[in-house]
């Protein structure tokens, strides 16, 4: 598991990038990845390209994501996720609280 | 906890050496370098100084009367145990095979005669560094075993609490199978049932966030709740949005919990499923094995607050003889030697291949072993089946309250009107049933009291003022469309009303019950001989449903009146025994 975090030139977009397992070894790493940016963003990316899994936990990280984002009015995009990752995240029903594509 | 220190301390060094000369050279030069000498002629004495001084480090020459060296090290080690002192031979032999020895027989180190002092004092320095990083590891590890039994005491003793708290409610009835395995003491998931008033039965399974001690916290409250509100009789609906507002509240963001919860009616045969992050449950039937999934259509609980939480349920039909399989994530997620997951397409087999639908549970955790192996189990994982069957082969709630017949309200009357804003949002049965409870003697009769009132409500409600058939209701695919109609309308309500007058009086031993339903709709022909005709040509119905034939099972009469506008029941309760 490996976490990577990239902020657009112009400090607007964040993107977290994760690679392998999503669960709660990657707690730490995953929160130092959205609160160490030198701005805060307008909108988040959470790129699922190489997540092969995620456990609740992940999903309860992905909602402290939310949370710090400004929860409802948080603008934050999981994209690239594998069927595996999309169905954890449809049968918890996530579509509502974020864009998944 | 023990703080690695740099070693300024002075060190006791025992020295074994049958030689005077080299003996008080070794003595002086530990000396000089501050640490305190302690002198050994030969190997027995060395074991013996060993014993009463306990010193930190040893030179030992190899070559001694009485007991060698070689001997003495194996001894010293021994008595030692499992704490680190280091042994540096320090000989005149020099042949590889004797060196070996030296290392063989448990010393750490050796340094051929004539040795070199600078080389000496290092060694003893670094050998000095590893006994003291050895004692930190030690002591820290004592520490954790120490913690770790404390850790397994308080699981122990919250795990008493927790389980009267979340306790198994009715999960022994005979139409229940369930399995829980625990990963650790506590696991995050939580299995409850609750039989209702009205007779029917909520069971409700939730998966926390996370294991252990985090989990369970937020099974607490939610059993609570559960057992609380379902035996107050409160709608699937109402206990959801609580269990949900309880949870945002007092679990940080990111715990949640996903479940899912079931309301049978046997009666009705039907259930109500609401079902927020659990992988599909399954309605499996008997008369076709068909099965059906019964996906998660919401957010898990706790996670939104208020008003953007759904508790919207769907219905399914279930005759007697059908299950219900619900189950959490841990079964799928179950993984074979190469890691591979059983998943949802292995589970989907089972149904498949199965044969006799009441060995379905068994085959399920059978498939489950055969593919994992002898792997030990991942994640928490709980099965339960819940079966359709006829109310009467169920064994009743046990009550909890207790009977004082002297005390309470014994006469009394009271009329309660609902107009149509709070038919469309709220339940009269739980404040009904609560004032009615002040009767200790009716306690006894919860249930029954609650299936009367909440049939003749619905009939006012659905065929009164609403004036819905139930005739629609007698195939699959109208009873859906029933309940669908009865959704739409209760929406566009609008200067309606149901009224209940319950009238209670005491008799020697026991008391008289009398309760009118009262509603706003058109009425009914209750006199009807024709409907009565229809109703004996469709067996088990009658002109107002299945409902009423039910109520006159349990009360002493029932009296349509005022144009079918009306019905009065009168209910006549004894004390036992």
């Amino acid at each position: 598991m490996a976490i990577w975090s990239s902020q657009s030139q112009d400090g607007k977009e964040l993107t977290i990038k994760i690679q392998g397992r999503f669960d709660f070894s990657a707690h730490q790493e995953f929160r130092d990845a959205y609160e160490e940016t030198s701005e805060p963003p307008e909108q988040y990316v959470v790129d699922m390209k190489d997540t092969t899994y995620l456990d609740s936990s992940a999903l309860g990280m992905l909602l402290l994501l939310r949370d710090h984002a400004g929860g409802d009015t948080a603008n934050i995009n999981i994209v690239n996720c594998n069927p595996d990752v999309k169905k954890i995240l449809t049968i918890s029903n996530f579509e509502q609280l974020f864009g998944i594509n | 906890m023990l703080v690695f220190d740099a070693g300024q301390d002075p060190l006791k060094v025992l020295i074994a050496d049958d030689n005077d000369s080299d003996r008080m050279i070794l003595q002086a030069f530990v000396k000089k370098q501050g640490h305190i000498p302690i002198n050994a002629r030969d190997g027995q004495e060395a074991v013996e100084l060993f014993e009463s001084e306990r010193p930190d480090i040893v030179l030992l020459d190899a070559l001694m009367p009485v007991m060698d060296g070689f001997e003495a090290a194996r001894v010293i080690k021994g008595l030692a145990g499992e704490n680190m002192i280091p042994i540096i031979f320090l000989t005149s032999l020099q042949d590889a095979d004797s060196l070996a020895r030296c290392l063989d027989v448990g010393g750490d180190d050796f340094l051929s005669k004539p040795y070199n002092r600078v080389i000496l004092q290092a060694k003893i320095t670094a050998f000095n560094r590893m006994r003291l990083l050895h004692s930190t590891v030690q002591a820290q590890r004592d520490q954790i075993v120490l913690h770790n039994e404390q850790l397994m005491h308080e699981q122990e003793v919250a795990k008493k609490v927790f389980d009267n708290i979340a306790h198994p409610g009715c999960l022994q009835a005979s139409n229940i199978n369930y399995l829980v395995s625990p990963m650790a003491v506590f696991n995050g998931d939580v299995l409850l049932a609750a039989r209702k008033p009205s007779g029917g039965m909520l069971v409700f399974l939730g998966d926390f966030t996370g294991h252990g001690l985090p989990a369970a916290i937020g099974a607490m409250p939610t059993s609570e709740i559960f057992y609380g509100m379902a035996l107050k009789g409160f709608s699937m609906q109402d206990i959801l949005k609580e269990i949900n507002n309880k949870l945002k509240k007092i679990l940080p963001v990111g715990v949640f919990c996903c479940g899912c919860m079931v309301d049978i009616s046997f009666r009705k045969e039907i259930a109500e499923v609401w079902n927020g992050g659990l992988p599909d449950c399954f309605m499996y039937r008997a008369e076709d094995r068909d099965s059906e999934p019964m996906p998660s259509f919401h957010l898990p609980l706790g996670v939104l607050g208020g008003i953007s939480f759904s508790a919207e349920t769907h219905l399914y039909e279930m005759k007697h003889g059908d299950r219900i399989f619900l189950w959490s994530d841990g079964i799928h997620e179950e993984m074979d030697e190469n890691e591979v997951m059983f998943g949802n397409e292995r589970l989907m087999e089972v149904f498949e291949e199965n044969q006799d639908p009441a060995l379905v549970f068994d085959e399920l955790q059978q498939a489950v072993r055969d593919f994992t192996g002898s792997t030990l189990q991942g994640d928490d994982h709980s099965i339960v089946e819940i079966q359709s069957v006829p109310e009467d082969g169920l064994i009743e709630n046990v009550s909890g309250y207790a009977a004082d017949y002297k005390s309470g309200p014994k006469d009394w009357q009271f009329t309660f009107r609902l107009g149509a804003s709070s038919l469309k949002s709220f339940n009269p049965l739980p404040l009904m049933i609560h004032i009615l409870m002040e009767v200790p003697g009716l306690r006894a009769h919860s249930g029954k009291i609650y299936t009367i009132l909440s049939e003749l409500f619905n009939n006012a409600l659905e065929h009164g003022v609403m004036g819905l058939s139930s005739e629609l209701k007698s195939s699959s695919a109208g009873f859906a469309e029933y309940y669908q109609k009865r959704q739409d309308f209760l929406q566009t309500l609008d200067d309606c009303f149901v009224e209940f007058e319950l009238d209670h009086k005491p008799l020697e031993c026991g008391g008289i019950l009398k309760m009118v339903v009262r509603d706003s709709g058109k009425g009914f022909e209750y006199n009807n001989k024709t409907n009565v005709k229809k109703a004996a040509l469709n067996k088990s119905e009658t002109y107002c449903g299945r409902g009423i034939p039910l109520v006159k099972t349990l009360c002493r009469s029932v009296q349509h009146s005022e144009g079918g506008r009306a019905v009065e029941v009168v209910f006549e309760w004894r004390i036992e025994g």
